[in-house]
């Protein structure tokens, strides 16, 4: 893999900052995403737009460390020294690491276990995350019986479960309802404001007002 | 360290689950040794004579049989990209995996070996030795197995493939195991210098396969 991961000097302040530097990525052979470059504060918010096949996917899917960059860099700034990105980074896309024969509490408590090696007082309980998302009544049930609606906001809980700085979202709101996508709004505000950083790959608003954007091209 | 623990309760209850994919096993265990005296006359001597080799097949093919959804599960649903953002190696991942198969399913086959074993006229040493030979030796069929399910990870319906791939690999467990369990029944063999064989070729196969099917996966998930 030839990831080029660069730890420079945290910042100042100490908080956490996402750079991504000339970021170019193939698949298939084609260039997907040629020289991208933006840079993300801890308590910002970057809404990554574009046509189909613009490469939203694969710049998350870079960025969670899922695919080789073939130039260009990607840094973490002002987190813990030792740990690498990707285990700093939550990814949630359209398959959602959710077996469907265990129920939604013993799906969330093994990613808690899984995923979040060192207690963080930022992690809720799994019983908190899923009062946030509003299936506390169906903890019980196994996720095969779920909607769809109703299993995308059990993946979102699990970005509650296990605190990680760093939130790759690839169309977060598919099948979500309006109350749902205001309660997962209040959790992306709440993320940023506890120094959280969020990047999300989406067609429609999320709901955060001071989220910044990256439009990608069409084809090239 | 709850994460590995965690892993393994969760494929275990998933195991359990999902259409008693242990239950699965033995029954095409007990089919396939039922079928051979059909196929080879219900002679009680030739019987006793080739019925570890038969046990030994059958709980090859039965392993082989349920092994080939071992990551093409997680890599459907999702939770091989999870893995791969988790800071337990994937390596210790694929372990765990395995161990939890193998708990799931080559362990009933074990337990089922000395019943089936009767079926085919095997005497007391005989069974003692098929049960020692499966219990040391199937770890080895799992953990070689995962290889060819990490390699055929991507393929739809990818399980002959998958058994074309790993057959050739587990001869010589199959060597080994069936002849220290035919030694254990009288021979010329002693009983330990084969089943030694067998436990190093099984420590080997836990030492280096995780490796081999996380490197797969690896290679496969970008």
């Amino acid at each position: 893999m030839s990831r080029d991961v660069q730890f420079d000097e945290p910042p100042a302040d100490g908080a956490m900052r996402l750079r991504v530097d000339d970021l170019c990525v193939t698949r298939g052979g084609r260039l997907v995403l040629d020289r991208q470059s933006f840079s993300l504060c801890a308590g910002q918010a970057l809404v990554v737009t574009g046509p189909n096949g613009a490469g939203k996917s694969t710049l998350l899917r870079a960025l969670a460390g899922l695919l080789p960059c073939a130039g260009g860099s990607i840094a973490l700034v002002g987190g813990p020294p030792d740990v690498e990105l990707p285990q700093q980074a939550h990814y949630l896309a359209h398959s959602d690491g959710m077996k469907s024969a265990l129920t939604v509490e013993e799906n969330l408590d093994f990613w808690l276990r899984y995923l979040a090696q060192k207690p963080d007082p930022r992690s809720r309980t799994v019983d908190a995350a899923l009062a946030i998302v509003g299936l506390g009544h169906i903890a019980a049930a196994p996720i095969g019986v779920l909607s769809a609606g109703q299993k995308r906001r059990a993946a979102l809980a699990r970005l509650l479960v296990a605190f990680r700085p760093l939130w790759l979202l690839d169309e977060p709101l598919t099948a979500l309802d309006r109350t749902s996508r205001e309660k997962f709004a209040v959790a992306m505000r709440e993320h940023c404001a506890s120094g959280g950083l969020i990047i999300a790959a989406t067609h429609e608003p999320l709901g955060l007002d001071e989220a910044s954007s990256l439009a990608l091209g069409g084809a090239s | 360290m709850s994460a590995l623990p965690a892993l393994f309760l969760r494929e275990w209850r998933v195991a359990r689950r999902i259409g008693g994919s242990g239950a699965m096993g033995v029954v095409f265990f007990l089919t396939l040794v039922a079928i051979v005296p059909f196929a080879v006359g219900p002679d009680p001597n030739l019987l006793a004579r080739i019925g570890p080799a038969i046990l030994w097949i059958a709980a090859l093919l039965a392993t082989l049989l349920c092994l080939d959804r071992l990551f093409q599960a997680d890599a459907e649903d999702g939770s091989l990209d999870l893995f791969h953002l988790a800071e337990t190696p994937l390596e210790l991942a694929v372990l765990v995996k395995c161990a939890a198969h193998w708990a799931a399913t080559g362990l009933p086959l074990i337990l089922a070996a000395p019943f089936l074993g009767l079926m085919l006229q095997q005497e007391r040493m005989a069974l003692v030795g098929v049960v020692a030979t499966l219990l040391v030796g199937t770890p080895a069929l799992t953990l070689i197995g995962a290889i060819g399910a990490a390699a055929t990870v991507t393929v739809r319906r990818g399980g002959l493939l998958m058994a074309l791939l790993v057959l050739p690999l587990t001869i010589p467990v199959l060597i080994f195991g069936v002849s220290a369990a035919e030694a254990a029944s009288g021979g010329t063999v002693p009983f330990y210098a084969p089943f030694a064989i067998l436990c190093a070729i099984t420590l080997a196969a836990l030492a280096l396969c995780p490796f081999a099917a996380a490197a797969a996966l690896r290679y496969l998930g970008e």
